[in-house]
């Protein structure tokens, strides 16, 4: 049942007979499956099959609600996340995460960013600067943002404000990136250069992405999971999931005949 | 068809804007005719002295220096008691308690302290402190003040904590933050507006209030920055002079009153300026 590795790959993270619960209502079932380093993996399935519930665990953020329940393994860095020991704020330095809403904090631009960076790291005035300015500038705002540093995040567009959580969460330098359907508040110019950022993002990090918007994940991502009804139905290579699926199932989902 | 439908639907609404007109301007009324009458009368009797002289014996010319400081002392020293101890009941029931049965219960107690009669308040304060230490006092007036305080502050609180999305939490908690900081750096600060406001309106309401200090700080017809004895305040003034016989208390009264009602005025102006400039940030 293990997902057979991909030759000249490297895996970040292995997800081994993992369950999730609700309560009593079990969300995931059996799940099996590998994130490859430095490529774009996109979960994609009808409204209410797991997907998001799959990307919440990888940061467990799930640990905030005392109902939600996780047996199984995950594995970041040869570790199970999931044991009691690990420490969930050491793990989220390494696993960041973009929301489908832009979630700007109520403070300043350079703030915002400075924010994360100082709870894992102490760092000079210098330092800082330079660390705020290069994360700004792999998200794309810094052109945008450089003279109004000092302005509320609240303050910029709904895209820019998106770019700026995706700067707040490459500055703490992780090694993972979860998005969370990043973009379906976005318009379509938005969306597309947030497309593009991730594009380049993928050389430094290893980015998994949630998505309603099935061009989207043939678009950006290297490898693509499809799931159904808290199973993983089929995963692989983005273009053969698309031009030649295994299972009928998910051909019927991405050609439109179901969903 | 359509057009009678239309017209019925037209009548319809004048009638409704008429009804809500009338309402409106019945509540205005009273409360237009209320300022009118202080202004009336509390300016009548405004003077510098007001604000250099102390509240004198029936007869003789003074001022309400005395009460005025007092009641400054009483309202500050009170809400500097009640606003941290509602704040963090506030932020107790908003980010732990929500689910929990201590949470749950606190909150019912605190609405219940929320709509007690100031009375009550004053009662109970004159029970445990003052006959305990068996004189008035300005301290006992600040327990009673602050009592009222923190069932305003603690839902303002609250209500303003439940009012930020909890997606900008798990987006804090997402950085790898602890709890505390959750809340000290991002929810508070999303809310302090809100919180803010709530205090300036709890003070505009200590300050008028008579009865808890009617059993507590009492009043003093002298000069005195003791708290630890009866202390002179605007309220209990009013109270006292307004129901004497004479002309010249009931005068001063009357500034008392203007005073109050202008505070008031201004503190509310005040916090509905903070919680709409702080819209825009």
């Amino acid at each position: 049942m293990n997902p057979s590795p991909m030759p000249g790959l490297t895996t970040q993270i292995s997800i081994r007979k993992f369950d999730f619960y609700y309560g009593k209502y079990q969300a995931l079932k059996n799940i099996n499956l590998d994130v490859y380093s430095r490529k774009i993996t996109s979960f994609i399935g009808p409204s209410g099959c797991g997907k998001s519930t799959l990307l919440r665990t990888l940061n467990r953020m799930y640990d905030l609600y005392p109902d939600q329940r996780a047996v199984g393994e995950i594995l970041l860095d040869g570790r199970n996340i999931l044991d009691r020991g690990v420490s969930v704020n050491e793990l989220r330095a390494k696993v960041g995460m973009v929301f489908q809403k832009p979630t700007p904090f109520p403070m300043s631009i350079y703030e915002n960013i400075a924010f994360g960076v100082r709870l894992h790291e102490q760092l000079s005035r210098v330092e800082m600067d330079d660390r705020v300015e290069w994360a700004l500038r792999k998200a794309a705002l810094w052109e945008e943002a450089k003279d109004k540093l000092q302005y509320s995040g609240m303050s910029l567009s709904g895209g820019q404000q998106q770019r700026l959580c995706i700067a707040r969460g490459i500055a703490v330098k992780p090694e993972v990136l979860l998005l969370d359907e990043p973009t379906s508040a976005l318009d379509p110019i938005s969306t597309m250069r947030i497309e593009e950022l991730l594009n380049e993002l993928k050389e430094d990090f290893t980015i998994v992405i949630v998505t309603h918007n099935m061009q989207q994940a043939a678009r950006v991502s290297d490898f693509t999971a499809y799931m159904y009804l808290g199973e993983l139905i089929e995963f692989g290579v983005t273009d053969e999931v698309f031009v030649k699926p295994k299972m009928k199932a998910t051909e019927d989902y991405i050609t439109g005949r179901f969903g | 068809m359509a057009t009678q439908l239309a017209t019925w639907r037209k009548i319809k609404n004048r009638l409704a804007m008429t009804m809500a007109f009338l309402a409106m301007a019945f509540g205005l009324f009273w409360l237009f005719w209320i300022l009118f009458t202080t202004l009336e009368l509390g300016i009548a009797s405004l003077s510098p002295s007001l604000f250099t002289q102390m509240t004198p014996p029936p007869g003789s010319e003074g001022g309400l220096l005395n009460a005025i400081v007092g009641s400054l002392l009483l309202v500050s020293l009170g809400t500097l008691l009640g606003t941290p101890i509602g704040i963090l009941a506030g932020i107790y029931l908003a980010e732990y308690g929500k689910h929990t049965w201590l949470g749950r219960v606190t909150q019912f107690l605190n609405d219940i302290l929320l709509s007690a009669p100031s009375i009550v308040i004053g009662l109970f304060v004159y029970a445990v402190y003052v006959a305990q230490a068996g004189h008035f006092s300005g301290y006992s007036g600040v327990v009673a003040l602050a009592m009222l305080v923190i069932p305003v502050v603690i839902r303002a609180t609250e209500n303003m904590l439940l009012l930020v999305p909890n997606t900008m939490r798990e987006a804090a908690f997402a950085l790898g933050a602890p709890k505390w900081k959750v809340i000290s750096k991002v929810t508070l600060r999303a809310s302090i507006a809100g919180i803010l406001t709530g205090v300036l309106l709890a003070i505009a309401r200590i300050s008028g209030e008579t009865a808890p200090l009617l059993f507590t700080a009492l009043s003093n017809q002298f000069w005195t920055l003791n708290m630890n004895g009866p202390i002179a305040n605007l309220p209990v003034t009013i109270f006292k002079f307004a129901m004497s016989p004479y002309k010249d208390w009931q005068q001063l009264a009357w500034s008392a009153v203007f005073l109050i009602t202008m505070g008031v005025l201004a503190l509310n102006i005040i916090a509905r300026v903070i919680f709409r400039s702080s819209k825009h940030t």
